[in-house]
């Protein structure tokens, strides 16, 4: 599965725009702009991104409560994402949701999820809707190595092999649900747990756009075909805390450092098309300061947005009631 | 003189009817009675009607006090001559109690005629049949016509008495009761095409017509179409003798979907507005929420009464119409002005008092009479 | 129009919603049954035969076995739902709402407010619930109150087999989650129920019966039985209007606040538990609305707040009768 310059230009701007999207949600959280609380997803673009660029409007995924950068690589609307995350009634879901539940199901986003686990049921039912509407769409769930060990995601696995779905179930392992150690907390492992349920497995270092983008396409290309169900295990590394104002004092001191220096994978990335002569750096430069002016607008924009009007708390709760 | 003893039962009011009550006795124990005298009130879940007498004599007995219910066919009273003596009344009720009981619980189930569907020109008709006799030989059937929004069993006071002498026939118009719902483009000819293509379906050839609202239209546009076919036609409180009709009534009656706003709007039918029972609006609130009703009343009132105006009018081609005609109006009428009924001449035309647009039940007895009258001699 | 039982009158819903729309689909703990086993196809067609006779129409394709993995398939209705089917999915008992409630309350019924608006979730889950078929605390209980507890749900709670039809069409065109809850005691009863599909709209209760003196106010199974106390209650001279809100969500609280004001006397039947129940909520809708119009205190008759028993004899003393809602009309009469 070669990935042409464009799908590469692309691939990197859509990882940049992630990174920045969450380094400046860190910042501007710190400086109380933001309302609630956040979850930043900086560190692990290479997932999203890796297994999104293969898909298209036919496809749904479902996210978590780490769910911005699932967000960016599905396509939603970068402003729309910013001014929601500030609670401006412009936002994507017009201020209702909040960081937490983004959504926008015309790009075949179904939202982040408050519910550790909510998203695995969520996306058999997409894939159900495609199979049976014969759309030749997949759909894919986002999880992480906690709601791994939620009954949802289990029975999920199951239900998707049993009514042999399009699904695929990505497993996004950055070492703590919370702030509790994936090493304590999962028994056994992942790709046995998929073996178990009669699933084709990947495990792979989510760090390597290109491992991810790989196993993406051969998870996608069999669900498409008919071939049921597929979980995706990547190993990866959060690069701030579970949410902003977490003080992380369960990692070990450097964690971080040592994984933006030696295990980045914006670097990684750039270090592989660089080397073999793909892209050259200068073109690279040029995506982060564009992706850098695309989201400094964001921000601007979005503190110049007013709140939601006051009647916005009554509407949408139903369709008609 | 003679020693014949009548029983006066509870009479079957609409398919659905299976008991009724009695409200008041309006003639007393011993009191002569003449055919068709009213002489009792009865209420049933829909509707509170008068009860005539069916026979001439003395009301001997009176078995049922006012405010008892009793099931169809249960003995009211007795009407014989007064030379018949008081052992004979005894015996005869005892008799007729006796039976009764038996046949009441046989019954339970088997209870009277059950509507059919024939299928006319494609469209799925709902008809219900009393009476026998196909034209031809004896007496030509007769073919009722509902209005707008109505359905069978608005003849519910008529059908039973008009079948002693011959074939009725009542049907569902489209768009209406139980028949079919859809494709229904609305206007009053494509209505007649249905009723004729029902002729055709249930084999008769030719027929008399009573229509009533606008189905009485219908009955003048068949009329007015294949004249062969029609031997009468009673207009009944009828559209197209004029162009006015009640839209309030016409808009009131599609828009409503509550029981609240229906009421007033039903009320407009009667001259006693305390006819409209729940239970009948609780009929039409069901019939309004089928699938395709609320479409079929739509194009039907767009078709046919546009603006408060009735788009088709025959008044003046009526000498066109080579088929008798008669009308029957309530005076009261709200829905279409019993003005309209001087289109046709006397001493066809029949306009009663203490009635509304629902003549046929607010007066059963009188239309019935006169309808009977006016079919006899053709 | 014929005769249907309220287990017919559902089935003809399901198949008529399915002939009309190819994507409604039903799904839920052997719908169809015997799936991949040995014996016949349509085995069950549910646990108490409601969708039997849809798979052999519809095919496996339209009438989804599952297994018992409520969360999943539940979950998988509503994603189902957000992305362009009309999925019907069987809680087999609303009992089980206790493995699946997240992708109910968390998920279906918030999705279109936390999403701006933009999310349309048209699921139905149909379960049975109620008293009355000795099968003790985790099979028998009436959630209903839970549901409608929840913005974004409707709640559906249809009294007879008319009611039924009509609110399951009406369940499965609608663009909003639905709870359909069908009383498991009431699957055979009979009555007319017209064979065109009809829809009966959410939100406007049927008064079943017309008095003077007192307004009771029932839902579901409780609607025949404030039927039958009503009936009885006319010989002693006593007329009651009897008010079957038809949905718990929305709610119909003008009719009840209206027929308040008409009576003065309002008596509340709920098969639920008395703590935060409907006869709780729709006292207090009447205590606020229509307190002026009362001449006597509000009664509730509903079960004792203790969970299902099992023995008959306890079980009979637990659920709410005719004769209680009777006295309790004559107290307030008194």
């Amino acid at each position: 599965m070669q990935l042409n310059r464009e799908e590469l230009l692309q691939s990197y701007r859509t990882m940049c725009t992630i990174r920045e999207f969450e380094e400046r949600v860190h910042s501007e959280f710190s400086e109380g702009g933001i309302p609630g609380f956040v979850h930043l997803y900086a560190g692990e673009e290479a997932s999203a991104v890796g297994v999104c660029s293969h898909l298209d409007d036919r496809d749904n995924i479902a996210s978590t409560h780490r769910g911005h950068g699932h967000c960016i690589a599905k396509g939603c609307d970068v402003n729309g994402m910013m001014a929601e995350i500030f609670g401006r009634g412009d936002g994507l879901c017009g201020g209702k949701g909040g960081s937490m539940h983004i959504a926008d199901l015309s790009k075949g986003m179904m939202g982040a999820n408050g519910i550790v686990g909510g998203g695995p049921p969520l996306i058999c039912g997409a894939a159900l809707t495609a199979k049976t509407l014969k759309t030749g769409g997949v759909a894919v769930a986002f999880v992480g190595d906690g709601a791994s060990n939620q009954g949802t995601t289990l029975e999920s696995y199951n239900l998707a092999k049993v009514w042999n779905l399009p699904a695929i179930f990505v497993v996004e392992d950055n070492g703590y649900a919370e702030s509790t150690a994936s090493v304590w907390a999962v028994a056994g492992d992942q790709s046995k747990r998929a073996a178990a349920f009669g699933m084709p497995s990947y495990e792979l270092d989510g760090n390597d756009f290109f491992a991810i983008h790989q196993a993406a396409g051969e998870a996608v290309e069999r669900a498409r075909g008919g071939g049921g169900p597929s979980l995706i295990h990547v190993k990866l590394t959060r690069y701030f805390g579970h949410f902003e104002g977490d003080a992380m004092t369960y990692r070990q001191a450097g964690e971080i450092e040592v994984a933006r220096r030696e295990r980045d994978p914006l670097r990684f990335f750039r270090q592989r098309v660089t080397e073999a002569g793909v892209l050259e750096a200068h073109q690279l430069d040029e995506i982060e300061s564009e992706v850098k002016r695309l989201i400094d607008q964001s921000v601007v924009l979005s503190k110049a947005a007013p709140p939601p009007t006051p009647e916005r708390l009554l509407t949408d709760v139903y369709v008609s009631y | 003189m003679s020693n014949e003893i009548k029983a006066l039962t509870m009479p079957k009011w609409g398919l659905a009817m299976t008991e009724g009550a009695v409200t008041s006795w309006l003639v007393e124990d011993g009191a002569d009675l003449r055919e068709g005298d009213e002489i009792l009130e009865i209420e049933t879940t829909k509707i509170t009607n008068v009860y005539e007498s069916p026979a001439s004599g003395v009301l001997r007995r009176r078995t049922v006090e006012a405010g008892q219910t009793v099931p169809v066919g249960a003995l009211l009273g007795v009407v014989a001559d007064r030379s018949v003596p008081e052992t004979e009344i005894d015996a005869f009720i005892a008799r007729f109690q006796e039976e009764f009981a038996v046949e009441a619980a046989e019954a339970a189930d088997a209870a009277g005629p059950e509507p059919q569907f024939a299928d006319a020109g494609g469209r799925r008709l709902r008809y219900l049949v009393m009476g026998e006799g196909r034209g031809g030989e004896g007496a030509a059937p007769l073919v009722l016509i509902h209005g707008f929004g109505g359905d069978l069993n608005n003849w519910q006071f008529n059908q039973p008495a008009l079948a002693e002498d011959r074939a009725v026939y009542a049907l569902d118009l489209p768009g209406h009761g139980e028949s079919t719902k859809h494709g229904v483009q609305g206007g009053v000819a494509e209505l007649a095409e249905a009723v004729g293509d029902f002729l055709n379906a249930t084999g008769i050839q030719r027929a008399h017509l009573a229509g009533h609202s606008m189905g009485g239209a219908v009955a003048l546009h068949l009329a007015s179409d294949e004249p062969a076919r029609v031997v009468s036609v009673t207009l009944v409180c009828s559209a197209g003798l004029g162009e006015e009709i009640n839209a309030d009534y016409i808009e009131g009656f599609i828009a409503a979907d509550r029981r609240k706003e229906f009421k007033p709007v039903l009320e407009m039918l009667f001259a006693d507005p305390s006819l409209v029972s729940r239970d009948m609006i609780e009929e039409l609130l069901k019939y309004k929420r089928l699938d395709g009703v609320g479409q079929a009343l739509r194009a039907i009132a767009d078709a046919a009464f546009a603006g408060g105006r009735q788009a088709k009018v025959f008044a003046n081609d009526l000498d066109r119409i080579k088929v008798p005609v008669q009308a029957i109006w309530g005076a009261d009428d709200r829905i279409v002005p019993a003005a309209h009924a001087t289109a046709i001449p006397e001493p066809h035309r029949h306009v009663l008092g203490g009635a509304g647009h629902m003549v046929h039940m607010e007066k059963a007895g009188e239309v019935n009479r006169l309808i009977s009258d006016f079919l006899t001699v053709r | 129009m014929s005769k249907k039982s309220y287990r017919q009158a559902i089935n003809e819903a399901l198949a008529q919603e399915m002939r009309r729309d190819p994507t409604v689909i039903v799904m839920g703990e052997d719908n169809a049954g015997g799936m991949g086993a040995p014996g016949d196809d349509d085995a069950w067609g549910g646990v108490l035969g409601v969708t039997k006779g849809l798979m052999p129409e519809f095919g496996r394709d339209r009438v989804l076995d599952t297994p018992i993995t409520e969360s999943a398939f539940i979950g998988a209705a509503v994603g189902a739902a957000a992305t362009g089917l009309r999925p019907v999915a069987e809680l087999m008992f609303v009992d089980f709402l206790g493995v699946c409630f997240d992708q109910i309350f968390n998920q279906a019924a918030k999705f279109r407010y936390m999403f701006g608006g933009k999310a349309v979730t048209p699921v139905v889950i149909r379960t049975m619930y109620g008293a009355g078929f000795r099968a003790a605390s985790q099979h028998s209980q009436c959630l209903y109150p839970i549901f409608t507890h929840i913005p974004g749900l409707k709640v559906v709670v249809p009294s007879s087999a008319y009611e039924a039809k009509g609110l399951l069409i009406q369940s499965i065109r609608d663009n909003d989650p639905v709870i359909f809850l069908e009383h498991k005691v009431l699957y055979d009863e009979i009555e007319e129920v017209p064979d065109e599909p009809y829809t009966i709209p959410f939100g406007e209760a049927n008064l079943t019966r017309e008095g003077d003196h007192v307004t009771i106010v029932a839902l579901g199974r409780m609607v025949g039985f404030a039927n039958r106390a009503a009936d009885a209650l006319q010989k002693e001279g006593i007329t009651c209007t009897v008010v079957d809100p038809r949905t718990t969500s929305p709610l119909d609280e003008d009719t009840i606040i209206e027929s308040v004001e008409n009576t003065g006397r309002l008596v509340v039947v709920d098969e639920a538990s008395p703590r935060c129940g409907m006869a709780a909520d729709i006292s207090a809708l009447v205590a606020q609305n229509a307190f002026k119009a009362l001449k006597a205190p509000i009664r509730m008759v509903t079960p004792p707040h203790t969970p299902v028993p099992f023995a008959p004899q306890l079980e009979d003393a637990y659920i709410p009768t005719p004769e209680k809602i009777a006295d309790a009309v004559r107290h307030v009469m008194a």
